[in-house]
């Protein structure tokens, strides 16, 4: 059964529509990489998804006993949090937050589910230092750190690679496939196509055209032909 | 001089005025974290201008207890600004610009034109600035000033961690499940209740200072966000005692003596980071 089904979406500011008739399904365990160019709509079809935005038609349903409040999120980092005075443990635990509701203060099962996060991403010797003199890879580590708070099936990255070095780019790759091994589903916009093709096992492209479908149809698609450079080509 | 101080203290309205000054400094300076790091520093003080006119539409209806007309005033004007800052039809600082100068603006022109006091400008003057409006508070207000304050620490110290999370991130807090318009409702409410608060310390004009001076300086020392509240906390009481004994003893008006402090302060602490920036290098 599908975590998260999307049918016949529209989606769009103030009435202007943005993108159109979308339907794809996400299952427990895919990886799911949503790929496009600037302004084809990803940045609203994430928010459409979290819930944070209404769809000017169709709907978004949870399934599989996924609760609106159990997606981790990774947004793309804010002007705000450049110079924000906060802790690596002070943000990780913020990710428990939906779990502690209106209780005022965490309690100790969210302090260790924090310290076990902080583990995974192996950022516990980062714990007492200040978010904002991380390096980028690191920041988006610890925001990883506090998505793994919120959920432990479904994880939602917004650009999880932009303003990363390569080599970095890589280490987030290898730690998001590490975390989709494991178990738990992972949705991903990106508009690094290439890396998509590599590691996703199934494919949303939205634009002019849009597609759906396994990494392998989606290989062998008029589409990816159009956007994915032929192996041995002139890529770098 | 501490024979002086002790006479001084003698008086309950010196003594009156020190308890005010400490919990309206201490409000003030929990909210100010929230409100720089989230680049709203302006709603603070368009929002002390508006308490203004709203002080100045008060006197002239006559009414006995501004305080039960200015309060709401500001409280719905709070929340009207923060409407304006998410619907982008006017741009949300263009918006507080307006409101703030325009209330000033009226609240002048209705002073001059229906006030029956005596002596104008040293009313305007007074609301301003705060002179010396602080040692004139009676029990009444006292009291409704240190409810007002333990209620607004309450609200801070119980939503800290959500607080927290909405500043940081407000995408990521709504995504899991808060409330964050709520919030940011609450926030706005309670800087309208310590604005009206601090009105009779420092005067509208330097409400601003209260809020966001303690909040700069803690950010220059600290780098844990528990750090910096406490640290803005500490100095802004520590601060507003200080210029509060000062203005008594040598007699100068108490706002802008403790907003002299809390500028001094700032000072101190900037040197305090660059010589710690200094060793780690």
């Amino acid at each position: 059964m599908a975590q998260l089904t999307c049918s016949n979406l529209t989606l769009g500011y103030e009435g202007h529509v943005v993108l159109s008739g979308l339907n794809f399904s996400v299952s427990a365990g895919d990886y799911l990489c949503i790929v496009g160019e600037n302004g084809s709509g990803k940045s609203t079809l994430v928010k459409t998804m979290l819930g944070l935005m209404k769809p000017l038609g169709g709907r978004v349903t949870l399934g599989d006993g996924l609760r609106e409040n159990e997606i981790g999120y990774l947004p793309q980092q804010t002007a705000v949090q450049k110079d924000f005075p906060a802790t690596v443990r002070e943000v990780v635990l913020s990710g428990c937050q939906g779990r502690a509701g209106m209780r005022p203060f965490y309690n100790r099962q969210e302090k260790a589910l924090a310290r076990e996060s902080m583990e995974k991403m192996d950022i516990t010797a980062l714990a007492g230092r200040c978010y904002r003199e991380l390096s980028g890879g690191q920041q988006q580590r610890v925001l990883l750190a506090r998505a793994l708070c919120a959920t432990r099936r479904l994880l939602l990255l917004d650009e999880p690679v932009s303003g990363l070095d390569p080599m970095v780019t890589q280490e987030m790759y290898a730690l998001i496939r590490q975390l989709n091994r494991e178990g738990i589903t992972v949705i991903m916009i990106s508009h690094d196509i290439a890396a998509a093709a590599r590691f996703a096992s199934h494919i949303l492209h939205v634009g002019n055209t849009v597609f759906f479908g396994t990494r392998e149809e989606y290989l062998r698609s008029d589409i990816a032909a159009r956007f994915l450079v032929p192996e041995g080509g002139d890529r770098p | 001089m501490i024979e002086s101080l002790g006479l001084y203290f003698s008086f309950p309205l010196v003594r009156y005025a020190l308890i005010v000054g400490v919990l309206i400094a201490l409000c003030s300076s929990l909210l100010g974290v929230t409100l720089v790091l989230r680049r709203f520093s302006f709603i603070g003080d368009g929002l002390s201008h508006v308490a203004f006119g709203a002080m100045a539409i008060a006197g002239v209806l006559h009414l006995t207890d501004d305080m039960l007309f200015v309060l709401p005033f500001t409280v719905l004007a709070a929340i009207l600004l923060l409407r304006t800052g998410q619907n982008t039809k006017i741009k949300g600082d263009a918006a507080v610009a307006m409101i703030s100068v325009g209330a000033l603006a009226v609240g002048y022109l209705l002073l001059n034109l229906f006030s029956a006091s005596a002596n104008l400008s040293g009313d305007v003057c007074s609301t301003l600035f705060g002179s010396m409006s602080i040692l004139t508070l009676t029990r009444t207000e006292v009291w409704l000033c240190a409810a007002l304050s333990v209620v607004v620490l309450v609200i801070f110290i119980l939503f800290y961690n959500r607080i927290f999370a909405v500043t940081f991130d407000e995408d990521f807090a709504r995504a899991a499940g808060t409330r964050a318009e709520a919030y940011n409702l609450l926030i706005a409410v309670v800087i309208a209740v310590i604005i009206v608060l601090a009105m009779n310390l420092v005067g509208s004009l330097l409400i601003s200072a209260l809020i966001i001076f303690p909040a700069m300086s803690a950010m220059r020392v600290f780098r844990s966000f528990r750090g910096v509240t406490v640290c803005s906390a500490v100095l802004s009481v520590v601060c507003a005692v200080l210029g509060i004994l000062i203005s008594v003893i040598v007699g100068t008006p108490v706002g802008s003596t403790i907003v002299a402090i809390d500028i001094a302060a700032f000072l101190v602490c900037c040197a305090v980071s660059g010589i710690k920036g200094g060793i780690r290098k």
